[in-house]
């Protein structure tokens, strides 16, 4: 059995799923259902300084559903803590005295002026807490204050912050990103010259899920009014994938710690984020649709897969796909494939044909008993029909072999990698000569 | 002295009415708004979708669904009725398994088709249920054509005609209309008098009127007809039965199938129908598996449902002979009756086991005898009431096109007329189209 255990900017748990600040880590009763069900590890929900701010009172969730009512992604206007600090601070010293084996991170929220951070970071420190991690993501009610996302989209505003808690305690500092900027790159590097240990991305998305109809406000509506919200849940996995990414690959920020939170719903999409370069995961949306009996599930699931693919730990997944990450005009132009459709495994829907012919390539066709085949001659690789066949497998993409001859272009396959720098489309190679 | 499934002969009150009311229940309950949600989530949309194809009207099926999915139900509604006015009946009786979810590519993927014809009742009872009648008929046009049999056929003819802002005079020998939907349909399947719910709701068209009581033949006659409508159209069904030829048909406990349902869809209190102790039916089709299920349902003790050939010609599809074997009826394959014996009133029924000789039935000799207080004979309907000189084919109206039949100015469709099979939906398809034939054929 693969060791699941992880050691994340010297923060020790026994697996690498957290849950990530949010309700599931609201208080002391949630956390200790947590760690009974066997999470790793828990970022505290966000801390402020007193007065505790005030949340809403009617709905702060809104939803967008897939098939069967499921969960595709959740946004929430809710805010950090909504309780006195001193009572967080309590409960995270008796859970952390009572769980010494779990992460216990607490993450933070407060004014950006030194004073409040020296304040507030020795108060954490004597709880015996792990580490910290600061919430410059929250898009909404914070934000306005000055707070959350504000800061974080002013990489001065982090890089300076994270300094200053770097001075102010011995704890590991994780910086956590809003996806609400242009180039996710800027925050990160912001945070690494703060001297942050980590980075933690993403929070949520500024989102309004819905609209309803009937009394025209977006949802979710307070007394007939409604507010941009995160979104968060399985949807947003691509675009916290890519931010992952897109640091892990970056020069500036190679080689920095990524807590990898996004959607993280199945040990598969954990795994991704591991791929990418997360050396840990954190999870809110997932545990909030199905509780916190999932990490089982996660759990084994990363073990097993661990196991049949040779990784014996977590650090040796961490990063695995970053190299294979590249930019668009890198990529093998020889590289020619050609959509093959499984007769024995075809159900005869007919999705892919009505794909490719309205809006790709009109590259299948539809024989005598509904046959479809894809026409080489007009195919284009795009991958539309796979994506929309709903058999598993029954499409594929086949690589065309090397000397072969691509019946679309009446060009051989050619063996050598080329890429579009250096294509005679490409104005820019031409200059270049 | 109350009566059990023991009593002998022919008697009523064999099961309580709270067992007889719980047997006669909704057989394919209406599904509530979520379980709709979730079975029309299961559709994939498909590209010209084999289940149209095989829905003799051709609903598009694939668009109603997602109507239902994206919250537009009476929407969906519409597209149901457009081409099929009787679509709440159809989402009833049809034999999906054999029709639109046989084609469906989830029977072919997982065994298990989308449930179209449930998704079609949500749709369909969800705005009848609002009393909403969705059409209105084009300016009226002066022409005045009569509809003769207001069974499905009939009834979707004259809608359709109406529609197109022609007056509609229609013509039915019994005392209700609806045909089949109303006298012949296992109760089950069709409860809390579905069938007139509809007519009513179908009539909101305006512009048709009915006359009952009034048959071909009989009060009325084509010439009649002819002379006085710009057009006529003949939907009366198949009124006569076929002969068992066996000794001792005559026999007291002898009946036709389709009366003994007839009587049983009429009955205000099902306690007071006679149903047998044995009871043998005889044949291979929807109406022997009718009788058969009601029989037992009623309160039979043995029901044993006798088909000539060998399960795979039954016309009763697999769905309908499971579902008799589920209600404790008794199936024996590939055995005719000889005769029905008794002493005035049956007592038992001989059957010689049959062979396939090279395309022929045959007997094999060897007979036995299947205990009989109540023989229902259901060994298919014919054609009754028409004129002579209307063109015959294989025992119906012969119709070239849309029904168009021999005579100039005459159309037939449904189960009196030649072609299709004998399906309400397959009714409502033939009344509709040559209603738009007649339609063309005015407008010329
Ligand atoms: C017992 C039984 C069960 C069935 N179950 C199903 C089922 O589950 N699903 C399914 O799809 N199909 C079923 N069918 C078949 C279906 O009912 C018929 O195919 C359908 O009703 C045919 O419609 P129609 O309008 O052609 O004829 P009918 O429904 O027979 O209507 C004919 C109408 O014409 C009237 N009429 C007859 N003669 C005259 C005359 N001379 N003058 C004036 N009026 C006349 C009749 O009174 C009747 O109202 C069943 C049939 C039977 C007998
Ligand atoms: C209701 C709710 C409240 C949240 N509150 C906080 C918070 O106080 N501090 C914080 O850093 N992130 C907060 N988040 C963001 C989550 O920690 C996480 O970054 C985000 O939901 C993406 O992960 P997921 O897709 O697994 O949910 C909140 C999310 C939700 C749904
Ligand atoms: S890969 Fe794209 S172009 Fe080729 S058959 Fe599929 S949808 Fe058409």
């Amino acid at each position: 059995m693969a060791d699941l255990s992880s050691n994340f900017v010297g923060i020790k748990s026994p697996n690498p799923f957290w849950l990530a600040s949010a309700p599931p880590t609201d208080k002391e009763y949630n956390v200790r259902r947590a760690f009974e069900a066997g999470w790793g590890g828990v970022v505290w929900k966000t801390l402020g300084l007193d007065p505790h701010i005030v949340n809403v009172n009617g709905p702060r969730y809104g939803v967008v559903y897939g098939a069967d009512r499921r969960v595709l992604g959740i946004n929430n206007i809710e805010l950090i803590t909504d309780r006195p600090l001193q009572t967080n601070l309590d409960e995270i010293t008796a859970v952390k005295r009572d769980y010494p084996d779990r992460a216990v991170v607490v993450s933070l929220m407060v004014p950006c002026e030194e004073p409040c951070w020296n304040e507030i970071l020795p108060k954490v420190e004597a709880t015996g807490a792990d580490g910290i991690e600061l919430n410059f993501g929250c898009p909404h009610g914070m934000s306005e204050r000055g707070m959350g996302a504000a800061v974080g989209q002013v990489p001065e505003y982090i890089e300076m912050v994270a300094r200053w808690c770097k001075a102010a305690t011995q704890m590991p500092v994780i910086v956590k990103l809003t996806p609400n900027i242009t180039d996710i790159r800027y925050p990160a590097r912001a945070a690494k010259a703060g001297g942050a240990d980590a980075v933690s991305l993403i929070n949520t998305v500024s989102s309004i899920t819905s609209v309803n109809l009937d009394t025209m406000s977006p949802e979710p509506s307070i007394d007939g009014k409604g507010s941009h919200g995160g979104y968060c849940g399985a949807a947003v996995k691509p675009i916290a994938l890519n931010m992952v990414a897109e640091i892990a690959r970056d020069a500036e920020t190679a080689g920095l710690p990524i807590s990898g939170i996004g959607g993280v719903t199945t040990w598969r999409d954990a795994a991704e984020f591991l791929a990418l370069g997360a050396g840990n995961v954190q999870v809110c949306t997932a545990a909030m649709v199905y509780g916190f009996e999932i990490v089982k599930e996660l759990k084994v699931g990363l073990s097993d897969w661990m196991d049949s693919a040779g990784y014996d730990s977590v650090a040796a997944v961490t990063g695995r796909a970053v190299p294979n990450v590249t930019d668009w005009q890198y990529l093998n132009l020889n590289y020619i494939a050609k959509a093959k459709i499984n007769q024995d495994a075809c159900i005869k829907c007919g999705r892919c044909y009505a794909a490719c012919e309205d809006t790709s390539h009109q590259a299948i066709s539809m024989g005598e008993g509904r046959v479809f085949e894809v026409i080489d001659e007009e195919c284009v690789a795009c991958n539309l029909c796979v994506d929309v066949c709903p058999v598993e497998d029954c499409i594929t993409m086949e690589q065309m072999a090397p000397g072969t001859v691509d019946p679309r272009t009446g060009k051989v396959v050619e063996e050598e990698y080329a890429n579009w720098t250096t294509h005679p489309n490409n104005p820019a190679a031409q200059a270049a000569e | 002295m109350a009566n059990d499934q023991w009593t002998p002969g022919v008697v009523s009150g064999r099961l309580p009415a709270d067992q007889l009311a719980e047997n006669f229940g909704d057989l394919h309950p209406l599904m509530d708004a979520h379980e709709a949600l979730v079975a029309a989530d299961r559709c994939y949309f498909c590209y010209d979708a084999p289940c149209v194809t095989a829905c003799p009207t051709s609903i598009d099926i694939p668009l109603f669904i997602r109507q239902i999915s994206a919250d537009g139900t009476e929407g969906a509604a519409k597209t149901i009725l457009e081409q099929n006015i009787l679509g709440g009946m159809c989402a009833r009786v049809c034999p999906t398994e054999t029709l639109c979810e046989e084609a469906c590519v989830r029977e072919a993927a997982e065994g298990k088709p989308v449930e179209i014809g449930r998704l079609q009742r949500f749709a369909t009872d969800t705005l009848m249920a609002r009393g909403v009648h969705p059409f209105s008929r084009a300016a009226t046009t002066g022409r005045r054509i009569a509809v003769v049999g207001a069974g499905p056929a009939g009834l979707s003819c004259a809608h359709r005609l109406a529609m197109h802002g022609h007056d509609v005079a229609m013509y039915d020998a019994r005392a209700k209309s609806g045909g089949l939907n109303e006298y012949g349909i296992a109760s089950y399947k069709t409860v809390d008098g579905f069938a007139q719910v509809e007519v009513d709701w179908l009539m909101k068209i305006g512009g048709i009127t009915v006359e009952h009581g009034k048959a071909l033949g009989d009060a009325l006659t084509l010439d009649g007809l002819s002379g006085e409508f710009d057009a006529v159209f003949l939907g009366i069904g198949l009124g006569g039965v076929n002969a068992l030829r066996a000794t001792g048909e005559d026999k007291e406990g002898v009946d036709d199938a389709v009366n003994f349902i007839s009587e049983l869809r009429q009955a205000s209190d099902l306690s007071s129908l006679s149903v047998g102790r044995n009871v043998v039916v005889i044949g291979g089709g929807m109406t022997a598996v009718d009788a058969a299920v009601q029989s037992k349902l009623l309160g039979a003790e043995n029901v044993t449902m006798v088909y000539r050939r060998g399960k795979d010609r039954m016309s009763a599809s697999e769905w309908e002979q499971d579902l008799a074997a589920q209600k404790g009826v008794r199936i024996i394959y590939g055995a005719m009756p000889v005769a029905v014996h008794g002493n005035g009133a049956a007592q038992d029924v001989e059957f010689e086991y049959t062979r396939d000789a090279g395309g022929k039935l045959e007997g094999t000799g060897e007979t036995f005898r299947i205990p009989a207080d109540q023989v229902l004979k259901a060994i298919g309907q014919t054609l009754d009431g028409v004129p002579d000189d209307l063109e015959i084919s294989g025992g119906k109206i012969a119709i070239s096109g849309a029904g168009r039949t021999s005579l100039e100015g005459v159309w037939a469709g449904g189960d009196c007329a030649a072609g299709g099979d004998d399906l309400t939906v397959t009714a409502v398809a033939e009344g509709r189209d040559a209603a738009e034939d007649i339609h063309q054929a005015l407008s010329a």
